[in-house]
């Protein structure tokens, strides 16, 4: 028998008004299914690939050492007296956290397809799950700076507490963006071309390679609505010091905050006609 | 408890958009159309001129706690439109459903299985899917194994089992979820005879334990066997709905009516010669029996009988030309020598053609895929292993000589 029929959970099933409300009982209940969603990009990647999980810490390392030859060394562009390698690997982290789940979650949807179209789930879970993927990626090559910094002779300060509130910050941001372009890419089939593109462009209007300094004063608060600048300088601040960048980090969050609840009503809008769509 | 109907329906209606293959536009095209007419491109974007259908059309029942439904209707009537409704994957347009129960359905098995992950990662994963719990899962996971039969192979990746193993690991995953209503589509028109039984038996003990299930099928003698009461559905309205045996009746009169209106000729049904739709024994002569209600008279026609696989794929194909025979109920009878294919369900496909055939501009009296399927349950007389069983089935013999003669060497050596 079914266990307990006492709370047996009924469902209404009605065609849906302008205003759904976002069921966030309803994604706790689903907890496994994240949970069991994560678990198997994890563990493909980790069987399909040579590497495995290891290409969580090759790409920024990578992309670490090439920024740090042309930027660093051939370009002399300057970062603020800290070591140039953890300087740009510090803002790879939080990118690279940003830039996975962008392109992972754009295509969430459409490659679940066979999915969405026979099981009931909140579709909520097909772009968090991307993010939370990349959060474990993150993980990994946070240990990865942990050494960068050793070998540079850094300690972290007490400002490195803040870190989990900083990932918190980056997946938020990727969470925004990916509720987006994920639903926008069942409607839009150009998103999927056109992401590879954006997170380029993306790269390079965020300070990974560069410092924030370099942008004039004046121009910071419009800089910082794009919030990946918030999110890496507040990165940067928490593990290698320097000052608190407060301006940038309050745009960029109110940015966030605005395209987080905006994405989530737009998400839950055109969810329902995934199944239709796809 | 009890006296609530475990699924009501208040007049559901789905309207789907015809015409645009694909319904997704581009990014170009909502642009363009906001640029040109900034003011109403959301409104053109919705009403549009698009042709719209009701697949599914103020439909409205009661299913008590426990009872088993069956679900009729021709192809597009909307039967997997409601199915799709009552699991919440698609939202009605019109009319609300109360659904009291956890639901479960058949109709997914295999979906979300990962070639690379082994067959016990597979079922935890599928498992969630499904909407189990981890504990769940665990307490009935040996259950899974067992009636999945793959208990070697439980570490192995998928991708290493037989189409056959997948989809029984699949369909037991489904089976242990227990819901407190089941949703059925078609999914016995899959896998082979074995498969339909366990998916059959399964059913029988879920109605048993008193859940409700709703059961989608062509195969009328399926819902004959299991069901108490059906519904009927026809061009997306309830047409009727009434106990199992008239409503069946009534559907198909009606079917023949329709068929027989439309003029030309009609293939009423077929049978294996005794009036069955089953078959045990492949190697003796097997009769195909085809009911045909012919309008006018065929003059120098052509009979064309196809044998069709799982997915289609043509098995076999038997041509008889030319033919001339006066108008009236006829029966044709194909008599084929054996039928030495594996053990599974397939379909026949038939078409009747007068002056000609397909190919010299007959004319194209009738075509059908016929119901229901043929089911071959012969037992396996080749190789045990799934793997290997390949698509015929025939015995082999071999003979072991004490004293092989010198084969003949490729290369004369003088």
């Amino acid at each position: 028998m079914p266990d307990g029929t006492r709370d047996v959970p009924v469902h209404h099933i009605a065609p849906a008004g302008g205003w759904i409300p976002i069921r966030l009982s309803e994604l706790w209940e689903f907890r496994e299914l994240l949970y069991a969603f994560v678990w198997r990009e994890v563990r493909v990647r980790y069987k399909q690939t040579a590497l495995g999980v290891g290409w969580a810490v090759a790409q920024p390392l990578l992309t670490m050492v090439v920024f740090s030859v042309f930027f660093g060394k051939l370009a002399g562009v300057e970062s603020d007296g800290i070591p140039y390698p953890v300087f740009t690997y510090c803002a790879l982290l939080p990118w690279q956290l940003f830039a996975f789940a962008l392109v992972e979650s754009s295509n969430s949807v459409v490659t679940n397809q066979r999915l969405l179209t026979k099981v009931y789930f909140p579709k909520l879970l097909l772009p968090l799950s991307a993010v939370a993927v990349a959060l474990v990626d993150f993980t990994v090559s946070f240990g990865v700076l942990l050494l960068l910094m050793a070998w540079f002779g850094m300690t972290p300060g007490p400002a490195a507490l803040t870190v989990p509130l900083w990932a918190l910050f980056a997946a938020m941001t990727a969470t925004a963006a990916s509720l987006w372009l994920s639903a926008l890419n069942v409607r839009y089939r150009d998103i999927r071309y056109t992401v590879p593109f954006l997170t380029q462009i993306w790269l390079f209007v965020t300070p990974v390679a560069y410092p924030t300094s370099l942008v004039p004063e004046i121009w910071r608060p419009l800089y910082a609505l794009n919030p990946m600048v918030g999110v890496v300088d507040g990165f940067r601040w928490a593990l290698v010091g320097g000052d608190w960048p407060g301006i940038t980090v309050l745009v960029s969050a109110a940015v966030v905050v605005v395209c987080l609840v905006g994405g989530l009503i737009y998400f839950r809008r055109t969810e329902r006609t995934f199944a239709d769509l796809v | 408890m009890g006296s609530l109907p475990a699924i009501s329906a208040r007049g559901l209606g789905k309207q789907y958009r015809l015409g645009e293959r694909e319904p997704y536009g581009t990014l170009r095209d909502t642009l363009v159309r906001a640029v040109r007419a900034p003011a109403r491109w959301r409104r053109a974007d919705r009403s549009g001129a698009a042709p719209t259908v009701w697949a599914l059309d103020d439909v409205s029942f009661d299913i008590g706690e426990g009872d088993v439904v069956g679900i009729i209707g021709r192809n597009g009537s909307g039967k997997s439109t409601l199915l799709r409704i009552l699991s919440r994957i698609t939202e009605p347009t019109r009319g609300t459903a109360t659904v009291r129960g956890r639901v479960g359905s058949l109709l997914e098995v295999g979906t979300g299985f990962h070639p690379e992950l082994t067959g016990r990662e597979n079922v935890f994963v599928n498992g969630a899917m499904l909407g189990m719990r981890r504990h769940e899962i665990l307490r009935r996971f040996d259950d899974i194994v067992g009636f999945a039969g793959v208990d070697r192979f439980i570490d192995t990746p998928v991708k290493r089992y037989s189409s056959g193993m997948q989809m029984r690991l699949a369909f037991a995953v489904a089976a242990h979820l227990e819901p407190h209503i089941l949703l059925v589509d078609e999914v016995l028109a899959v896998g082979d005879a074995e498969f339909q039984r366990r998916c059959l038996g399964k059913m029988h003990d879920v109605s048993r334990e008193g859940r409700t299930v709703l059961l989608v099928s062509h195969q009328m003698g399926q819902i004959r066997r299991l069901c108490r009461s059906v519904l009927w559905l026809d061009g997306g309205r309830l047409r009727a709905a009434g106990p199992t045996g008239e409503t069946i009746h009534e559907y198909e009169a009606a079917t023949l009516a329709r068929d027989l209106a439309a003029g030309g000729s009609a293939f009423l049904g077929w049978d294996l010669g005794d009036g069955e739709h089953r078959l045990v024994d492949t190697t003796g002569p097997v009769r195909v029996r085809v009911h045909l209600a012919a309008h006018v008279a065929v003059t120098n026609g052509h009979f064309g009988l196809g044998l069709l696989g799982v997915d289609d794929e043509v098995i076999g194909g038997w041509a008889f030309e030319p033919l001339s025979f006066p108008a009236g109920t006829r029966s044709l009878t194909v008599e084929l020598p054996s039928l030495p294919i594996r053990p599974g369900v397939y379909r026949w496909s038939m078409a009747l053609f007068d002056g000609g055939n397909n190919l010299s501009g007959g004319r194209l009296l009738e075509k059908w895929t016929a119901v229901p399927d043929l089911a071959l349950e012969a037992r396996p007389l080749g190789h045990p292993q799934d793997a290997w069983a390949g698509i015929l089935n025939l015995r082999g013999a071999l003979t072991i000589d004490r004293q092989s003669q010198a084969l003949p060497s490729a290369v004369e050596v003088r």
